[in-house]
């Protein structure tokens, strides 16, 4: 046995650490070994965790959400019959109920065959699905990882264990069950439902070997499993894991908190009166929403103006709650003149986000209950001759507010040419008018229900019909309209349009409606309000919160002051240093001039004095010369002037008596 | 089919229905669990331990893996924190992971501001939150959510209660994150020394009015086992990178001379335990209550610091937007109000400069006024003093031609004499 040689890797493909597709993931839990985590009466089970090796002790009870992953895979990534058998039966409980019973069988198989048993028992309970989903199961990310694995069994296979006898308490049906694991586990690239019978027989052999070795060195599981992952290398950036963690069980705690707290979901319709909006409501949830008697359709009410009313109501299936809001616009497109007649719808939308919006940002928040639109059906008239100018005006209107998604109503009234056209030019007309409807997004998988989806995304817009009577033809009770020509099955689509509706709408991606409505048309919404609050009405639009924007501004007002300042300051610096420099100047002006004219008048001092001493001399040398010094002259003349005086004066008296 | 209420006529009235077949909207929640498998999911642990009581390991042994963590100093001045993210996948399910260690928790000898660095921690991955989502254009969608789902609190295995370090810390914790407190190391401690002392710590945790985590009970499918397993707080685990062989199987353990134990055995350790009750049953639940409860109660504290209320002083509601909107006026207007203190302030700077410059002309005036006066003043003297000696000049002249034309006379006269 490969298990006692450390090195060699095991002859059974692991459940392999990382599987990203629901295609691998069963493959994986195929293979793998089977841990008794699930309370046998509840749950479905739950792949991930079953094919991990290692139990967990305690039994936890994790409800039926085992069960809706599995239903999910069919839903989504897997099986397109399961779904409709589904319908046949009518309830979804019943399908329910049948998996409890598989469940039931599949643990009773579980204790007899300990551990190998429990494979079976599980493929036992999803065969039904494997088939579909196998084709898909290949797609190219997958290959490669597959090819590994195979490459490395190959590799080792001399080592691999004899042949042992298979054993003989394994049903034959196991045994085929076990074969297509193995041939799917190995990595064959083909479809296995067809390879399935051709090589039954060939792998026949291995295959029991494969059992009996489970069964062997069941124990050793774990170990296997850990060699196989060291050779498993996939992606380097992802850690690897040695066993079972359990955060696989994450999606299911969310399921149950999810359950727990219900759903809301508001549907509103817009359309003119008579184009069957409540007759189709109530075919959408196989539901009297709207009754003639108890509760009329508000079209029935004497109206004639646009209103908007909701009615609400509580749905629950197979557990599922859901708080339905159906908002309908009576009298929309029914006046004379009518223009504007949007406004209380979009009115009406806006304030569903107004009232989100101040629930959101209040400081003690409670639950908030979500009653935005997420979805506007409209409805388009029959015409077969386009789009009326009201149709592309609301949607021009409405088409970034809320998720709209166009329908025709009535469609029993054009033929499928007629609709082929009808849908061509209506989908033509949305485009030139530049009007964007809810896009169904693109499925990801490359899968058989992928491709149906991506089928009914292409009778997109919706030609349905609806009815409120359910009718008896060739023995089946269906829904449908009774003309005299032959039956209108709503829930044909060779009919009308209107299970891809539903199934769209309701069944895949309502949730999606939800997440537009909530990351896209109420975000945009509160963006529009808060960014005329934080930039007064200037365009631009900062990635910012207003709280934080303000801080910025303060900083960079800040900085603008500080610049002001200093711009300020420099020419004030500058201002000053003129000044300061004329003063200077004038200083030095004054100064100069103040020198200059005390230099001449030192000048006129000094040249002053040089002629005071000139006199002086002159007057030394004179005095000198005639040995009489001036003071003496002085004294006798004034000696003699003491005489001469009053001569003098006579002398002036007669002058000026002589002038007259 | 008309089971409905006949009596509810009300618009708005919650009618309950009854579907007439399968309708299909049962696969919400499944769309939900897609959308969030699609998206995958974040989980962020905080372990707070003194060095040494095994965080790395237990991280390891809780995720199977290796984390390569590589051992820290213990001698830092004050308690660090160290995030490392990883990215783990089991099955389809991704998990974002990131934890957060305390390094040189416990090591330093005054303690007192130990519990610090984890509240500032806590806090600022709230701010971040906080702060997305009140921008205009936000991505709460793809926003890498970093707020603390789960808090481990290491508690060293003494069998004497709780350090009072210990008791502060979470103390201080309680209200923001969702504590578990586990009994690290628990092979040093025989099973009915850890009945007392697991007692002893839910003592002292009671009396100190410390708020754990505890496992809600509220939902039906888990709460019985949520149940039990809350009266096994808290968990005393054992945690092992090391693998023993026993049989023919590989397990972790570790092992003794006297025995070897079983890290995933229920009667050796509550690890199982842990393990299924952080990871498998209420990782969502603990991520929820740190959004509804503990960053709620950050955030309705940090906005109402921030001046937001739902009620005016007249008690009446205001919105975030009149909030803000009197926020942004105020804002303005107080920019408005530094802009023109700015302004005011340099204009006086400016009179005040202007008058100092006029003084200083007038003075240079006044000195020069002075100067002129001087000037003046000398120029008159000088005027005089030239005065004079013209005067003595035209008197010397005078008296020159005086004494010459008397000169005779005089001399005769003197000759008389």
């Amino acid at each position: 046995m490969s298990s006692t040689t450390p090195t060699g890797p095991p002859p059974v493909p692991p459940s392999k650490p990382i599987l990203s597709t629901p295609g691998s993931y069963m493959s994986s839990f195929q293979s793998g070994h089977t841990a008794t985590i699930h309370s046998i009466n509840k749950t479905h089970d739950k792949p991930a965790i079953a094919a991990r090796p290692i139990p967990p002790p305690t039994v936890p009870k994790y409800s039926s959400s085992f069960g809706k992953i599995d239903r999910e895979r069919n839903e989504f990534g897997g099986n397109k019959i399961d779904r409709l058998e589904r319908e046949k039966e009518g309830i979804g409980g019943s399908y329910r109920l049948a998996s409890l019973d598989r469940l039931a069988n599949r643990q009773r198989l579980l204790e007899q065959n300990n551990g190998l048993g429990q494979v079976d028992a599980k493929n036992n309970g999803v065969i039904d699905n494997n088939n579909g989903q196998n084709g898909g199961n290949l797609n190219s990310g997958l290959q490669s990882k597959r090819e590994m694995f195979f490459k490395g069994e190959a590799q080792v296979s001399p080592q691999g264990p004899p042949p042992q006898p298979p054993l003989i308490n394994s049903s034959s049906i196991q045994n085929n069950i076990n074969e297509k694991n193995h041939i799917n586990t190995n990595g064959t690239h083909t479809n296995n439902t067809v390879q399935n019978s051709i090589n039954k027989l060939i792998m026949k052999e291995k295959e029991a070997n494969e059992l009996n070795h489970h069964q062997d060195s069941n124990k050793l599981a774990t170990e296997r499993q850990e060699k196989e992952k060291q050779q498993a290398i996939v992606r380097p950036k992802v850690k690897e894991l040695d066993g079972y963690v359990g955060f696989a069980n994450l999606p299911n705690q969310v399921y149950r908190k999810a359950v727990k707290k219900g759903f809301e979901f508001t549907l509103m319709v817009v359309g003119e009166s008579g184009l069957g909006k409540s007759t189709l409501i109530n075919s959408m949830f196989l539901s009297d929403i709207y009754n003639q008697e108890q509760h009329p359709g508000p079209s029935f009410r004497a109206k004639k103006t646009v209103a908007v009313e909701t009615t609400k109501v509580l749905l629950r299936e197979n557990g599922v709650n859901l708080t339905l809001t159906i908002v309908d616009t009576p009298g929309f497109g029914d006046a004379v003149d009518n223009s504007n007649c949007w406004t209380p719808i979009i009115d009406f939308v806006e304030s569903k986000y107004e009232e989100y919006l101040t629930a959101e940002s209040r400081v003690h928040r409670k639950a908030i209950s979500d009653s935005r639109v997420h979805l506007c059906l409209y409805f388009i008239a029959p015409s077969g001759h386009g789009l009326k100018q009201l149709d592309i005006e609301f949607m021009q209107r409405l088409h970034d507010k809320v998720n709209v998604i166009p329908v025709i109503a009535k469609a029993d009234t054009l033929t499928p040419e007629e609709m082929q056209q009808f849908k061509k030019q209506v989908l033509n007309e949305i485009a030139q008018n530049k009007i964007k409807i809810y896009d169904f997004p693109e499925p990801l998988e490359d899968e058989e229900e992928a491709k149906a989806l991506r089928q009914l995304r292409t009778r997109v817009p919706f030609a349905v019909v609806g009815s409120n009577t359910v009718i008896e033809v060739e023995g089946r009770k269906v829904r449908g309209r009774k003309y005299p020509y032959g039956v209108v099955e709503v829930e044909n689509l060779d009919h009308c349009d209107f299970i891809a509706l539903r199934n769209m709408v309701v069944r895949t991606h309502l949730q999606d409606l939800k997440d537009v409505t909530n990351n896209v048309h109420y975000e945009n919404y509160r963006c529009r309000k808060l960014a005329g609050l934080g930039n007064d009405g200037k365009t631009k639009l900062s990635n910012k919160n207003p709280l934080a924007q303000m801080e910025e501004e303060k900083r960079e007002h800040d900085s603008k002051m500080k610049k002001m300042e200093a711009e300020m300051e420099q020419v004030f610096e500058m201002k000053v240093k003129e000044k300061k420099q004329k003063l200077k100047d004038s200083e030095l002006e004054l100064t100069r001039r103040h020198e200059e004219r005390k230099k001449a008048l030192e000048l006129q001092i000094r040249e002053l004095e040089e002629r005071r001493k000139a006199f002086e001399q002159e007057k030394a040398e004179w005095e000198q010369q005639n040995n009489v010094t001036l003071e003496e002259l002085r004294r006798k003349s004034l000696e003699a002037n003491s005489k001469e005086t009053m001569d003098g004066k006579e002398k002036k008296k007669e002058k000026k008596k002589g002038l007259f | 089919m008309t089971e409905v209420d006949i009596l509810n006529k009300l618009e708005n009235h919650l009618r309950n229905m009854k579907l007439s077949g399968h309708v299909g909207f049962d696969s919400l929640p499944d769309q939900l669990v897609n959308k969030s498998v699609q998206n995958g999911f974040v989980f962020n642990i905080l372990c707070i331990s003194e060095t040494g009581l095994g965080k790395s390991t237990l991280m390891d042994s809780l995720f199977n893996t290796n984390f390569e963590s590589t051992p820290s100093p213990h001698t830092l001045p004050s308690v660090k924190l160290k995030a490392q993210t990883f990215e783990l996948q089991e099955s389809n399910v991704r998990l974002k992971l990131t934890i957060v260690d305390t390094v040189g928790y416990g090591d330093q000898i005054n303690k007192d501001d130990s519990f610090k660095s984890l509240v500032d921690y806590i806090d600022q991955q709230y701010e971040a939150y906080l702060q997305e989502e009140l921008k205009i254009k936000r991505s709460l969608s793809s926003y890498h959510d970093s707020r603390i789902h789960a808090c481990l609190y290491f508690i060293c295995p003494t069998g004497h209660g709780l350090k009072s370090l210990d008791l502060v810390c979470m103390k201080k914790l309680d209200t923001k994150v969702n504590i578990i407190p586990i009994i690290a190391k628990a092979d040093t401690i025989s099973k009915t020394e850890l009945q007392k002392f697991k007692a002893k710590i839910n003592e002292e945790l009671q009396a100190n009015g410390v708020q754990i985590y505890h496992f809600p009970t509220d939902d039906e499918t888990v709460a019985e086992q949520n149940n039990t397993m809350n009266s096994h707080i808290p968990f005393a685990v054992v945690g092992s990178t090391e693998f023993v062989k026993l049989g023919s199987k590989m397990i972790r353990a570790r092992q003794y001379p006297w025995g070897i134990v079983q890290v995933e055995d229920p009667s050796h350790c509550d690890f199982v335990k842990l393990r299924e009750m952080l990871i498998r049953t209420n990782m969502e639940d603990m991520r929820e209550k740190t959004h509804t409860r503990h960053y709620e109660l950050y955030r309705q504290k940090r906005l109402e610091q921030m001046g937001f209320t739902d009620v005016d002083s007249e008690n009446k509601p205001v919105s975030f937007q009149q909030t803000f909107e009197a926020k942004r006026s105020n804002h303005l207007a107080e920019l408005q109000a530094k802009e023109d203190e700015v302004r005011q302030m340099f204009v006086v700077r400016v009179k005040e400069k202007e008058s100092e410059l006029k003084e200083s002309e007038k003075e240079l005036h006044a000195k020069f006024e002075k100067l002129k006066k001087d000037h003046a003043e000398e120029k008159r003297k000088l005027e005089e003093a030239r005065k004079k000696l013209e005067e003595e000049f035209v008197e010397f002249n005078r008296r020159k031609t005086q004494f010459s034309s008397s000169h005779t006379l005089t001399l005769g006269k003197n000759k008389k004499k």
